[in-house]
């Protein structure tokens, strides 16, 4: 697949179609990559890849990208198709600018899965019918895929692209997937194992802001909790209140835009399992509303910025707090 | 060598914990480690390195400075300073160790940082020999030796035994305080281990990590480097690399008024972020590229011009696990040195 995805952007690079492509670079191992913006043919055949670690989610990088002259190719997996599309619908994006071609994934794997079985000193990944043959300093190494599959893509919940200029190879489909299962569970325990739950995640957090950096539906100019005029920012919770209010507002405030992209879980240096806060809104929003998925158009009103008069009471907030 | 079966560890942990809190990497629940005081039951964790360093044993994420309270037209300002009370830090890696002493040097140099020196007066570090490196460790580079680790008392092990020795005053008492527990054993085994593990060392994958082209002289060179754009272009300015980095020393000093009182505190700061060094005038690294440029200067180029040539980096190679897009330290080493 990366060879027809370069030869894509080699093609639409030497016709003039676009200016630049945003892709993925490689690096020291087999699964440290970066993504970054290719300008010629040679840039590409020497520097870019897309395997089974690129996983990083290039849309939010067009906000700034589409502020430049010319048109920029991105690539983009199927959950990328979501964000991008979400951010077209806020105005974040200039897609006059973008020019998107759709490439397939069957899941991306998590160096640190692989690292959390013991394997140590990698020198080269390489895939093997259902299994990873590992090359380390001390020795081969073998881990199913399975094992090696990045918790995001275990619940994925669509192979289908909803945007795209072109596509190279066929369109997937929206699974059903068991993306909410373990929000049922954490709604189904108690109120102070739920609390612990939360508290014991929580208190993990070091307020790197890669969650927030990384995420595609925080795209504010300058985030309240990094304007000193705001009377709240902060660099460090400076108690256990604050280290869990940065982050039930950040999940406020991206209620009915997170398009559910596993980003913020992907990049936590703690693996806080942050991605379990947004998900209990959008399956409160789906219950409370009806089904809705952000990113999945750019022209429908969201649940939270529109009015119907059928609407849940507010009301209902106290009704499901009681024990 | 003085040594004790690794199946007593929590017979050893018990005593030291006798008399002082006693910190191990232990495992959380989602595989990482992460230094946790140490009670019955809890196990020294197997992994090579904890997500956070060692640092915050004495330079705290946060920590209040100093109070005040307003009573009138009076500000009574309340020195909240204690004297810490002594505690060991066991199974510290080779790396952080070293990171401690390029800490001392801007913490401990004239005028002294008071809160910092008086956990460094009261910890004791209890340090672990490496035996089995990663594809991210470039220690070697900075001169370390992972198998002979500095500290105040040293551990080694060979799967069987855990073999201690002191490197100074502190771990001369330290070892003294629990030697009972040890016994007089042949290092021949524990040899062997060490061998293999300078074999290792020798074919990990950043082995050949070269730093000569860095150092307090490279100024000009280094900083107007057409590289820094590729390399800063996809940094998302999270800040990741400089909290995990047991070397990253910067700080912001804040009030909090909690109502009744102003808490004057100080907590960790990344040059990554937009508001660091701000003034009156505003910040003086207007673009991502300015800030990424900072953290890298400084290790490379900023700290060793104002240390006798020693590099602000010891390679534990976290900045290469943790960073969103695996930019890091190595990557800008290469490419710099590639000019
Ligand atoms: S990425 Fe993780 S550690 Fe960093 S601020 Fe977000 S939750 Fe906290
Ligand atoms: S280099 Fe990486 S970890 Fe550091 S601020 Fe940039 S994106 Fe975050
Ligand atoms: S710069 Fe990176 S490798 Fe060097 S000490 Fe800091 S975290 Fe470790
Ligand atoms: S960088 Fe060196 S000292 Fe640190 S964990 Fe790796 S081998 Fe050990």
């Amino acid at each position: 697949m990366q060879e027809a995805i370069i030869n894509k952007a080699k093609e639409l690079l030497a016709d003039g179609r676009v200016d630049r492509v945003i892709g993925w670079k490689k690096g020291e191992f087999s699964y440290d990559i970066t993504p970054a913006v290719f300008e010629t043919a040679e840039e590409i055949d020497a520097e870019f890849v897309c395997n089974d670690f690129t996983s990083a989610n290039v849309s939010k990088y067009l906000v700034k990208e589409t502020k430049k002259d010319g048109t920029v190719l991105a690539f983009l997996k199927p959950c990328d198709t979501y964000s991008f599309n979400q951010l077209v619908k806020e105005h974040r994006i200039d897609a006059s600018k973008v020019y998107t071609v759709g490439i397939p994934c069957d899941g991306k794997l998590d160096p640190e899965k692989i690292k959390q079985k013991g394997i140590s000193g990698i020198r080269s990944i390489e895939k093997d019918g259902d299994m990873l043959k590992i090359d380390t300093v001390y020795g081969d190494e073998t881990l199913k895929i399975s094992d090696a599959m990045s918790e995001r893509c275990l619940s994925c919940k669509s192979r289908k692209h909803v945007c795209y200029d072109e596509l190279i190879g066929e369109d997937g489909d929206v699974i059903s997937s068991n993306r909410f299962d373990m929000v049922e569970q954490l709604e189904n325990m108690s109120a102070q194992e739920r609390y612990d739950f939360w508290r014991s995640q929580l208190s993990k957090c070091i307020r790197c802001n890669a969650c927030r950096n990384v995420c595609p539906a925080c795209t504010c100019e300058k985030c309240v909790f990094d304007n000193d005029d705001s009377g709240i920012s902060n660099k460090a919770a400076a108690d256990s209140f604050e280290e869990n209010m940065f982050h039930v507002i950040r999940a406020f405030h991206v209620a009915g835009r997170c398009t559910d992209c596993g980003e913020c879980s992907r990049v936590c240096p703690q693996n806080i399992p942050l991605h379990l806060l947004n998900r209990k809104f959008i399956k409160d929003i789906n219950s409370l509303y009806g089904e809705y998925q952000a990113g999945a158009d750019t022209d429908s009103r969201a649940p939270l910025t529109d009015y119907k008069q059928s609407d849940c009471e507010a009301s209902v907030v106290h009704e499901r707090g009681v024990e | 060598m003085l040594r004790i079966s690794l199946d007593k560890l929590d017979t050893l942990f018990a005593k030291i914990a006798e008399k002082q809190k006693l910190y191990i990497p232990s495992d959380r629940e989602d595989g990482s480690a992460e230094y946790m005081e140490w009670s019955e039951g809890r196990k020294l964790s197997n992994a090579l390195n904890t997500v956070r360093s060692a640092k915050e044993f004495f330079f705290p994420q946060t920590e209040s400075l100093v109070d005040f309270k307003l009573s009138g037209k009076n500000i009574e300002v309340i020195d909240i300073r204690k004297e810490t009370e002594d505690f060991v830090v066991f199974g510290v890696r080779a790396c952080d160790a070293r990171s401690f002493g390029i800490l001392d040097k801007v913490f401990l140099s004239d005028p002294v940082d008071s809160y910092y020196q008086n956990r460094r007066n009261h910890g004791t570090i209890v340090t672990m020999a490496c035996t089995r490196p990663s594809e991210t460790c470039f220690c070697t580079a900075f001169g370390i030796d992972p198998t002979a680790p500095e500290g105040d008392a040293a551990c080694f092990t060979d799967g069987s035994f855990l073999y201690i020795k002191a490197n100074n005053d502190r771990g001369e008492a330290f070892v003294s305080s629990v030697s009972s527990l040890f016994e007089d054993g042949d290092t021949a085994e524990l040899e062997k281990v060490q061998a293999k593990t300078k074999e290792v060392l020798g074919i990990l994958p950043l082995s050949g990590l070269s730093t000569e082209a860095f150092g307090g002289d490279k100024l000009n060179k280094l900083f107007g480097s057409e590289k820094w754009a590729e390399l800063s272009e996809s940094c998302i300015g999270c800040g990741t690399c400089t909290f995990v980095c047991p070397t990253c020393q910067c700080y912001d000093i804040k009030d909090f008024n909690t109502g009744h009182e102003i808490k004057r505190f100080r907590c960790w700061d990344s040059c990554m972020y937009s508001d660091f060094t701000k003034m009156a005038h505003g910040n003086p690294r207007l673009t991502q590229l300015e800030r990424f440029r900072q953290r890298f200067m400084h290790k490379l180029v900023y700290f060793p011009a104002n240390n006798n040539g020693e590099l602000g980096c010891v390679g534990c190679g976290r900045c290469l696990t943790k960073c969103p897009i695996s930019m890091n330290i190595v990557k800008v080493m290469k490419a710099l040195e590639a000019e």
